[in-house]
């Protein structure tokens, strides 16, 4: 009984003293100057009954106080030669309206994505991934309530910041995904806001990255100490000057 | 009173008129229509080449993403109402491939002449006992198995009404059959740039399209009259322009190649503008000006990042676009100071030079639309053309240096010379 007494004692001390030595990161990203126009995505014929608003493409989405939406938000550098088991809940990627929704997303290597055509029309779905050990793939969701959670997890085995989707019957769809080999990760909401929750303890490089203001720059970096309370980090993504 | 002449109805008439064709093509003793056929399959080539354009330039490559099926279809049964968006191409294309590789087997048989009728009979048993054993077997694919018993059907009738004309030379049926082959193994490259989802497989699916053009093109040729009377109609000795055609070629299928790079590196434009690029005589392609160069582009498309070796690769493409400008102008240059401008070997190179002027101008057009996709199209099948009047101007030339005529040089003569007739020849 005493043995059973002192290893509860022993997790639950674990637990505690586990719990107070992480923290939330959370914070802003916030576009500096102004973006180019977005386009205005030239539907088909099918598409365009689907979609009766006008669709543009989505390079810089800015909302409140200049916030920048759908930057990759991640630990680069700390977490070395740490284990995470990945979530068995997947994230969702739904084809709707002709297009991605969400345009950017994050993902555990290991985690299922959850892959779904909500069109009553054909869609396939091209992962063009670039780093070694993921596999590119391509498969068809011909039927509306066609859903795959497997082909994802079975050909994205590396981290890779972003993993590009793409529908090839309709060449102005592709979406991306952050794929990290542990859960640390975020995407800023409609405003640049960001958060990623259970941080543990230490100093770590915070990294942001937006794909068309960073391109094949890695993005923009600072460095981070987690202890006991919250994290704030802001960042400031510049839009880059025209050639 | 005059009797009433009764007309039968017109599915008759037709199946009538088409039976009659069949028919007399059994008659057929001479090779008089086999280079309608060659002429026919070289066409329908150039127009797979196009639509072969149209895939890429949509980026619907991989719109369909099984193969040989089409989303689970037997390629000739999925419904036309599923020809959506980038599907159409890519379908499209592969059913015309379907006809050419159809029309190229007809070719290559019918370069056999009489001696395919039993190898038309074997094979149309074989694909029928199959069809039907598959049919016993797999009764799930009840309509690929009783396609497969049809084809069948249709070659061992073939067999017994095929043209009852003598074999064709054997170098000949050798080009028939690497044809055939050719096909096929372009066929299977397709394919597996599909299930393998390999953009290298595709440069070289690319690029074997443009060669197996120009050899139908070539089949197409060597049937004709103009081709057997060129021996006797040779008073040129053309060894001075062998070599300028054949280079000349050679640099317009390594072009070739270089735009199927270009395409399948599936990046829209490396470089947005022409003549200059970013702005420059050559653009910088450190890595920081890369990364610019992708944070400037805002494309619609789902295009990757552009790369230095790609901006490169558009250099190198216009600088051997003026290469080719230039080398075929020297052709036809030539062909014009020492054959005269009356020459079919003038007319023919002028015709070329003509090609590739508007290739290069298709070549700019595409780049100030943004790579519209039709220009881009109308861009590859220019090349196509450009490759095939190349490709047929320097087998002419070969061929007329070993004509009986041309082979009575004049000693230790370094420049063009002009033989005498070959009336005037004397007798060997």
């Amino acid at each position: 009984m005493k043995r059973v007494l002192l290893s509860l004692t022993v997790v639950v001390l674990a637990g505690l003293l586990q719990r107070a030595s992480a923290a939330d990161v959370s914070g802003k990203v916030t576009l500096k100057g102004t973006p180019p126009p977005e386009k205005t995505i030239a539907f088909d014929d099918t598409c365009s009954k689907l979609h009766p608003t006008v669709a543009t493409t989505r390079h810089y989405v800015v909302g409140q106080d200049n916030g920048l939406a759908n930057v990759f938000v991640y630990i680069s550098k700390g977490l070395e030669g740490k284990k995470f088991t990945p979530p068995t809940q997947g994230i969702e990627i739904n084809q709707e309206g002709c297009n991605y929704q969400p345009y950017v997303s994050g993902v555990m290597v290991g985690q299922p994505v959850i892959i779904k055509n909500s069109d009553p029309l054909m869609h396939n779905i091209h992962a063009m991934p670039k780093a070694d050990g993921n596999t590119e793939f391509n498969f068809a969701q011909p039927n509306q309530g066609d859903v795959n959670d497997s082909k994802w997890v079975s050909c994205i085995k590396s981290p890779e910041v972003l993993v590009k989707l793409k529908c090839d019957v309709h060449p102005w769809m592709f979406a991306y995904v952050g794929v990290q080999d542990h859960p640390f990760f975020a995407v800023t909401d409609k405003d640049g806001n960001f958060k990623i929750a259970n941080v543990p303890a230490g100093k770590y490089t915070l990294t942001a990255y937006h794909l068309k203001a960073h391109g094949t720059k890695p993005g923009e970096s600072q460095e981070i100490t987690v202890a006991d309370s919250p994290v704030t980090a802001n960042f400031t993504v510049e839009v880059p000057a025209a050639q | 009173m005059a009797e009433r002449r009764v007309r039968p109805p017109g599915g008759v008439r037709y199946i009538g008129g088409a039976l009659l064709f069949v028919v007399s093509l059994t008659q057929v003793k001479s090779n008089s229509l086999l280079k309608y056929c060659a002429v026919f399959t070289a066409l329908a080539t150039f127009v797979l080449v196009w639509m072969g354009g149209l895939v890429t330039s949509h980026g619907a490559g991989l719109a369909v993403p099984d193969w040989p099926n089409t989303y689970g279809y037997n390629l000739f049964f999925f419904p036309v109402s599923k020809w959506i968006g980038g599907i159409f191409y890519e379908h499209t294309h592969r059913l015309v491939a379907s006809v050419v590789g159809f029309l190229t087997s007809i070719l290559a048989l019918w370069l056999f002449g009489r001696p395919a009728r039993p190898v038309l009979r074997w094979a149309g048993a074989v694909f029928v006992a199959a069809g039907i054993g598959l049919c016993a077997k797999f009764p799930a694919h009840t309509a690929e198995n009783l396609l497969l018993t049809g084809i069948g059907l249709a070659a061992l009738v073939a067999g017994f009404f095929w043209p009852n004309c003598e074999p064709s030379a054997k170098w000949l049926r050798v080009l028939g059959a690497v044809a055939f082959f050719t096909v096929v193994a372009q066929g299977v490259l397709g394919g597996l740039r599909v299930t393998r989802v390999n953009d290298q497989l595709g440069i070289f699916h690319a690029t074997l399209a443009q060669l197996f053009f120009l050899l139908l093109c070539s089949i197409a040729l060597f049937q004709t009259n103009f081709w057997r009377r060129l021996p006797v109609e040779a008073e040129t000795d053309f060894r001075h322009f062998r070599p300028f055609f054949v280079l000349t070629t050679a640099l317009i299928l390594g072009q070739l190649a270089l735009g199927a790079t270009m395409r399948h590196q599936h990046a829209g434009l490396s470089i947005p503008d022409f003549p200059t690029a970013y702005g420059k005589i050559w653009p910088d392609t450190d890595a920081a000006a890369i990364a610019r160069y992708n944070q400037n582009r805002l494309e619609v498309m789902g295009y990757n990042p552009i790369t230095a070796f790609q901006v490169e690769l558009q250099m190198v493409h216009r600088l051997m676009a003026l290469l080719i400008l230039m080398a075929v102008g020297a052709c036809a240059w030539r062909a014009w100071r020492y054959l005269g401008r009356g020459h079919w070997l003038t007319r023919f190179s002028l015709a070329w030079l003509g090609l590739v002027l508007a290739q290069v101008f298709l070549g700019a057009a595409t780049i100030w639309t943004g790579k519209s996709a039709d220009v881009a199209t109308a861009h590859v099948a220019c090349g196509a053309l450009c490759l095939a009047t190349g490709g047929l101007a320097s087998i002419l030339s070969c061929r007329l240096l070993t004509a009986p005529a041309a082979r009575v040089r004049l000693a230790a003569n370094d420049e063009i010379t002009t033989l005498p007739p070959s009336s005037a020849m004397p007798a060997k």
